[in-house]
């Protein structure tokens, strides 16, 4: 009996804990910042969303068919979940598997939407969803608070160049 | 030479100014007179007892909008007797976003047990005077001799989940303030919530 406990449990370990830790990890304003620090000529491609926001949801597969189509090209996209931390297992995990999210999948790790708001961009108001494009190579920085369709998205990004 | 250099500095200053559009803090705002979900137009001259406002952009669909109801009924029940009444107006093209038109609103307040004026903004045109650009996004307005100012623009508190233990309640802070015939301290705050549904956008 107890043996048998051991294993479900191993069992059920294995299987959860590689897709909570590795679809959505937690993330700092500063780790990101971090990583667009370290990103040489990478452009970042950075969507602000939530589970329970619906034109953000809507957008979702415009930043997908994008990462896949430019793969290879130095640009990243990154979906920011502004979801809360307590939301990371009961909402946006099962939400990245349902919807089988290619892109890589963050929830940010700030409490405070008086600091992060503005640390994100002082152009962002907080309505989502928002979209930041960032090129710290090119000194560039640019938030748009918009829904994006694939086209919109594809124009935004070869402006930048 | 220097006209063209006048001329650029004006231009300059034009773009600035349409980036922040609507009102700043400080700014007198326009009346408006739009229709309540009980069918009758509203003012903010209707209350010609208020000392002030708490206009609040919200609708039916955003759940951050929904998650603050409660509070805004409770800002309701503190305020209004104090002559802070709250104005909920829906900023949403109805034709942009689905469960947005009148008859939702009306069936939205029942539901919900709103205890305040909900009003529609055909055109978004009040919205966009206001420069609401999310839901839930507060003006608070204060009755003075030259007109209502803008005196608090944000949020309603800083704890959307409502669930933190030291909540600092933005809104209610201000108006307590103004009772005191003080200004807020705090004056703006941003907060994430959901954008104002427009077509093409």
């Amino acid at each position: 009996m107890l043996t048998k406990l051991v294993v479900y449990t191993a069992l059920l370990n294995a299987l959860l804990l590689p897709a909570t830790a590795q679809q959505v990890a937690l993330a700092t304003v500063d780790q990101l910042e971090a990583r667009f620090a370290g990103g040489g000529d990478t452009t970042y491609i950075v969507n602000f969303w939530a589970t329970w926001c619906s034109p953000c949801v809507a957008e979702l597969p415009h930043f997908e068919k994008f990462g896949e189509a430019h793969r290879g090209e130095p640009v990243k996209v990154l979906l920011v979940s502004v979801d809360a931390r307590s939301r990371l297992r009961s909402k946006v995990v099962p939400f990245v598997k349902k919807e089988q999210l290619h892109s890589e999948v963050l929830l940010l790790n700030e409490t405070d939407q008086q600091v992060y708001i503005d640390r994100v961009s002082p152009d962002w108001s907080g309505s989502l969803p928002a979209t930041l494009f960032v090129n710290t190579g090119k000194q560039l920085r640019r938030l748009q608070e918009k829904e994006f369709t694939y086209d919109q998205l594809v124009t935004t990004y070869r402006s930048l160049k | 030479m220097r006209s063209l250099l006048t001329l650029s500095l004006l231009l300059l200053g034009l773009l600035a100014r349409a980036q922040q559009a609507g009102y700043q803090v400080g700014d007198v705002v326009t009346d408006f007179n739009l229709k309540n979900i009980d069918n009758k137009n509203l003012s903010l001259s209707s209350y010609p007892d208020a000392k002030g406002y708490i206009v609040i952009f919200g609708c039916n669909t955003c759940p951050v909008s929904r998650g603050y109801e409660q509070r805004m009924v409770a800002l309701q029940e503190k305020f209004a007797s104090k002559g802070y009444p709250v104005i909920m107006i829906n900023p949403n093209d109805p034709e942009a976003q689905q469960g947005e038109t009148f008859e939702d609103m009306q069936l939205h307040a029942q539901k919900s047990k709103l205890t305040f004026p909900y009003l529609e903004d055909p055109g978004q045109v009040v919205t966009r005077q206001f420069g609401a650009l999310r839901t839930p996004h507060v003006f608070v307005l204060q009755k003075t001799d030259k007109g209502n100012r803008v005196a608090y623009i944000g949020a309603i508190d800083n704890d959307p989940e409502n669930e933190k233990s030291e909540q600092i309640n933005y809104v209610q802070q201000a108006v307590h303030s103004l009772l005191a015939g003080e200004q807020p301290e705090i004056t703006f705050t941003k907060a994430v919530g959901c954008g104002v549904k427009s077509k093409g956008k």
